[in-house]
């Protein structure tokens, strides 16, 4: 490096530092290498390089066969459409978690502190809400197309579980960590806790709400896709389905064409999320 | 007083809420409808004894200290692919993010359209799609695994580092413009220590996602603990399965926790 025999004005003071600090990476990153067999040379190995240019040659051109092509559009629908139930199952189980473990709801603890028994009660679904959120989605699948059979249920059971999980725990943080005070009051005078929240909690953090909830049903779409690869149906599906065939003609539109999908569904939520503002 | 007649806001043919909810009603009631998703099947007498055999099944792990061992080895294998690959990542991230951002006012940035571009192509593919693809290639293991995760999170590292490099204040590198140093120094000296503890705070966010991420993706046969539920699930050795998805969930929990905690430890 010339920098580090220049004249010494020139010379960069935090050299040694960085050399210093990059080896130490080194030295902890050289194990990691070992465990996940890193051995980029493999791809150039001659009979491994015929496959990946034969698979990679085939992605042009795509694959446009009309009748494939309303396949593919059907499965997008059907990946769009999973994750749209599966969104619908996740809302049906948040909300009433929701209501139940907000602790502004609480008619004890107005007063004070929180009863044993409510207090033991919202614990209990918290923790439920962190056991649905903490195993992935896709194991979810897993399970349930062992339980009911390959097809889309088990990939809608999957985002409605794992997203339920989700949706109740960040509606909580929502509706906490806003102003209290209409709720409260409300509480005090003797309205019910459903009236509390319909009129005091709810149009308080409606747009934040929304807002979530569009943002997530964007990440079901992008799930919903990966889902298929375990057998739920849907693009996804498909696309495991051509990659073993080694049809790169077919994976490359189902690419192009999920790409598309998910761009679209980005913008859309986008969109949403400026209207309700 | 004199009470002035006002349309109700919810029949009014602009009220954008009313439109947006009843589209959202429209595409949740054709997805049900379009779905064959045989809900009488679910809830059947059989099927709910096959949900309850596989749950008692899950209650009896296999604690075998070889097997023990085996899943250890897993776990070990799933953190180092989401370690290397992040670190792909961040250093691809980088190398990308320096033509994807507009460095000045006067700056051309002729490239800029085209890297992120890339970026967003990189990034709009996920994970386990990557590691799919890259099977064919890298072969069954945890090198596709890793790839996997280093190409999906070039794309959104890129990304956000870009974002940084833009947002950056810009005294100190234009104050080095004026007296005539070359771009690449700027960057360097510059630009790049100003963002250097943001990179690393979207780094280690993005690590802990990789962690949970590098857990599933062995599913289709990129390594890791996720292989190893793959494997058994489909040899249907329900105790073995029973113990890989607890150590799965014992996992992202511990990341979980521990990113909080350091959260919080962080704030104060």
């Amino acid at each position: 490096m010339a920098t580090a025999t220049a004249h010494p004005s020139m010379r960069d003071p935090a050299w040694t530092g960085r050399v210093f600090w990059a080896a130490v990476f080194l030295v902890l990153l050289a194990p990691a290498l070992v465990a996940t067999e890193f051995k980029p040379w493999i791809f150039f190995q001659a009979d491994n390089l015929k496959v990946t240019a034969r698979f990679v040659g085939d992605f042009f051109p795509p694959a446009f066969g009309t009748e494939f092509l309303l396949m593919v559009v059907k499965e997008a629908w059907r990946t769009i459409a999973i994750a749209s139930a599966g969104m619908a199952l996740a809302l049906v189980l948040a909300i009433p978690l929701t209501l139940a473990s907000t602790s502004i709801l609480s008619i004890s603890s107005l007063p004070g502190r929180m009863h044993a028994i409510p207090f033991a009660v919202r614990q209990l679904i918290r923790w439920l809400l962190i056991l649905l959120r903490s195993i992935p989605e896709l194991v979810w699948a897993l399970v349930f197309v062992r339980v009911v059979g390959l097809g889309p249920a088990a990939g809608v059971l999957a985002i409605g579980l794992t997203y339920a999980g989700m949706l109740g725990k960040v509606y909580g943080e929502i509706l906490e960590s806003g102003e209290a005070h209409a709720t409260t009051t409300l509480l005090r005078n003797g309205s019910g806790r459903l009236q509390a929240f319909l009129f005091g909690l709810l149009p308080q953090n409606a747009t934040e709400l929304t807002s979530y909830t569009v943002y997530r049903w964007e990440c079901a779409i992008r799930s919903s896709a990966v889902l298929g690869f375990v057998g739920a149906g849907g693009l996804g599906q498909q696309m495991d389905n051509s990659m073993k065939m080694f049809n790169g003609g077919e994976v490359a539109t189902m690419l192009v064409v999920f790409m598309l999908m998910v761009g679209l569904a980005d913008l859309l939520s986008a969109w949403l999320r400026r209207v309700i503002q | 007083m004199r009470s002035i007649a006002r349309p109700n806001p919810w029949l009014r043919w602009d009220c954008s809420v009313c439109w947006v909810t009843l589209g959202l009603v429209i595409l949740v009631v054709a997805s049900f409808w379009s779905l064959d998703l045989q809900l009488s099947r679910l809830f059947s007498i059989e099927s709910l004894k096959r949900i309850g055999r596989f749950l008692g099944e899950l209650l009896s792990p296999n604690i075998d200290p070889s097997f023990l061992w085996k899943l250890a080895v897993a776990s070990v294998e799933t953190l180092a692919m989401s370690a290397v690959g992040t670190v792909i990542a961040a250093l691809f991230g980088l190398l990308l993010a320096v033509p994807a951002s507009k460095h000045h006012v006067a700056d051309p940035a002729r490239w800029r359209w085209f890297t992120r571009l890339t970026l967003n192509a990189l990034r709009s593919i996920p994970e386990l799609v990557w590691a799919a693809l890259l099977l064919i290639s890298a072969g069954l293991g945890p090198f596709a695994g890793t790839l996997a995760l280093g190409l999906h999170t070039t794309g959104v590292l890129g990304r956000l580092f870009s974002e940084s490099i833009e947002n950056a204040p810009s005294g100190a590198g234009q104050a080095l413009r004026i007296q005539g140093v070359p771009e690449g120094r700027i960057f360097l000296y510059a630009t790049f220590p100003t963002v250097l503890p943001q990179l690393l705070s979207y780094t280690l966010y993005r690590w802990e996602n990789n962690i949970r991420a590098a857990a599933v993706l062995g599913v289709v046969g990129g390594g890791g603990l996720g292989q190893m539920l793959a494997f058994y699930m489909g040899l249907f050795q329900m105790r073995e399965t029973s113990s890989v998805l607890i150590a799965m969930i014992v996992l992202v929990v511990l990341v979980d926790s521990l990113s909080y905690l350091s959260r919080r430890f962080m704030v104060r």
